[in-house]
């Protein structure tokens, strides 16, 4: 049992076990956004206040969920590199860091096209606008802080810091500029609650959730495993993997 | 209280490693302070580009006294975060280019503890200079009577959190050459429930409403964050002399 934890955390361990999981995320990732992009925008019914504007939710809600869980991924990541000098971990953050951003980048643009037919304006200062556009900063600054050390290890180490300094501090800003000014409306999902929109709405939704979440993960073994290659080519199992390639 | 598992050196100077910890601390507090005291010009800058920053903004947007007035809670915040900015960047500089933070590193005293005497004192001659200058350029922003003793005792209260938390980022970046820039990109973001408790708490007592809910949230993001985050400024610095 733990040989097998141990095997998997080692880069080499990964490397071949992740050839093996990737494509099934992948195919995940294609089969449920395939499914949710068709049923969301073709047969779901229009919402009877905002119209057919409403199914940039099938992109913008998905896209938020994943800039927020990227973020807390990337800390727990850092986390086990700090305390238990596992180097995969920080490879993976390494590859996360800028879907992350992307992703928050994605929900901020997909949020101010959908403010336009609905607050007719591209951009208000409300609560999760502006808690969005914070968080798309510290994913700024936790790319560029890695990226300006010479040494990788202390780039990576730097990184991880800042990375759990920042994920103690989003439920903070949160809630702060909650308290500050609010428009948005609230929440889409709740685990506790009955959704208030019908089932043939959030259904595909719920999809689309789904596929953005093995997308994620689909993107993160990938790259990830150029990561490994790229830090470990010195290592011989990469150069012989690379000799028998060609 | 008594400590068998410490092997009998380290009371062989007579003194209880308790009081070597307090001891250090106070003597960390007055190296900088005097290191500060001796050339004052570093300080001051810090108060010079506050006073600047608020002129640029009546030139910049209107001299009218009722317009400034509105703004004025927000400008004051804004500016005194801003110079308190500027000012982390030489918060270790000059100790990592001399060494002084690689014999923090290596004393037996703990490494959070003796940080933040170094960041308590950055707020002695940063955040509080700032908090009691507030007042002057209140007037001259005009802003309404009655909101000034909440101006001061809400920026002296912020920029505590502001120094706590800024000395991570400063920490993380004094090993890089031009970490400046850099500096400011990481530590921004986390200013942001500071500025939201700050600038509300002169707002609401301009407007005439309680302001103890936002100092109390002010003193809480202090209580955090000085539990937190001499931890991680201790790591950083550490990754810095490392790396």
């Amino acid at each position: 049992m733990w040989a097998f934890f141990h095997k998997l955390a080692s880069p080499k361990g990964f490397y071949a076990f992740s050839a093996r999981l990737s494509p099934w995320f992948w195919a995940a990732a294609a089969v449920l956004i395939g499914a949710g992009v068709v049923w969301g925008l073709a047969f779901a019914p229009a919402d009877y206040q905002q119209g057919n504007s409403f199914r940039i939710i099938y992109v913008h809600v998905p896209a938020a969920f994943l800039a927020q869980s990227i973020f807390v991924a990337m800390a727990l990541a850092g986390l086990v590199f700090m305390v238990w000098k596992i180097k995969l971990a920080d490879m993976a953050a390494t590859a996360m860091a800028p879907l992350g951003a992307g992703m928050t980048f994605v929900a901020l643009l997909s949020g101010a096209v959908w403010g336009v037919p609905t607050w007719g304006t591209w951009w208000q200062w409300d609560a999760r606008l502006t808690s969005m556009l914070i968080l798309f900063f510290l994913y700024i600054g936790v790319i560029a802080l890695r990226g300006a050390f010479d040494g990788r290890d202390s780039g990576s180490r730097a990184a991880s810091v800042l990375t759990m300094v920042g994920v103690i501090n989003i439920p903070i800003i949160k809630y702060s500029v909650e308290w500050w000014y609010t428009l948005h409306q609230p929440a889409t999902f709740s685990i506790t609650s009955r959704p208030a929109m019908p089932v043939e709405m959030w259904l595909p939704l719920l999809i689309m959730v789904l596929g953005f979440y093995s997308f994620f993960i689909a993107v993160t073994l990938t790259r990830t495993r150029s990561v490994i290659l790229h830090r470990e080519s010195a290592k011989r199992w990469v150069r012989e993997l690379a000799g028998e390639d060609g | 209280m008594s400590r068998p598992e410490a092997s009998p050196k380290s009371y062989a100077r007579g003194r209880e490693p308790e009081a070597s910890v307090a001891l250090a601390l106070l003597a960390t507090m007055r190296r900088d302070l005097l290191a500060l005291l001796r050339r004052p010009g570093a300080a001051f800058n810090s108060l010079a580009f506050f006073a600047l920053v608020i002129t640029l903004f009546p030139i910049g947007i209107s001299p009218d006294p009722e317009l400034l007035a509105t703004i004025a809670p927000g400008l004051l915040w804004v500016a005194a975060l801003l110079a308190a900015l500027l000012s982390l960047d030489g918060m270790f500089r000059d100790d990592f280019a001399d060494g002084t933070l690689e014999q923090l590193l290596l004393a037996a005293q703990p490494l959070p503890l003796m940080a933040l005497a170094k960041v308590a004192v950055h707020w002695l001659t940063t955040g509080l200079p700032l908090a009691l200058m507030a007042p002057v350029l209140g007037v001259m922003l005009s802003l309404p009577p009655g909101s000034y003793a909440v101006l001061v005792l809400s920026l002296a209260l912020g920029s505590a959190t502001l120094s706590v938390i800024g000395a991570i980022g400063a920490a993380l970046t004094v090993g890089l050459s031009r970490g400046g820039v850099l500096l400011s990109l990481l530590v921004l973001p986390l200013y942001v429930p500071v500025l939201i408790f700050g600038a509300g708490a002169v707002q609401a007592a301009i407007a005439g409403t309680s302001v103890a809910a936002h100092l109390a949230l002010l003193g809480a993001l202090l209580a955090v964050s000085l539990v937190f985050a001499p931890w991680a400024i201790a790591a950083s610095l550490r990754i810095s002399l490392n790396g």
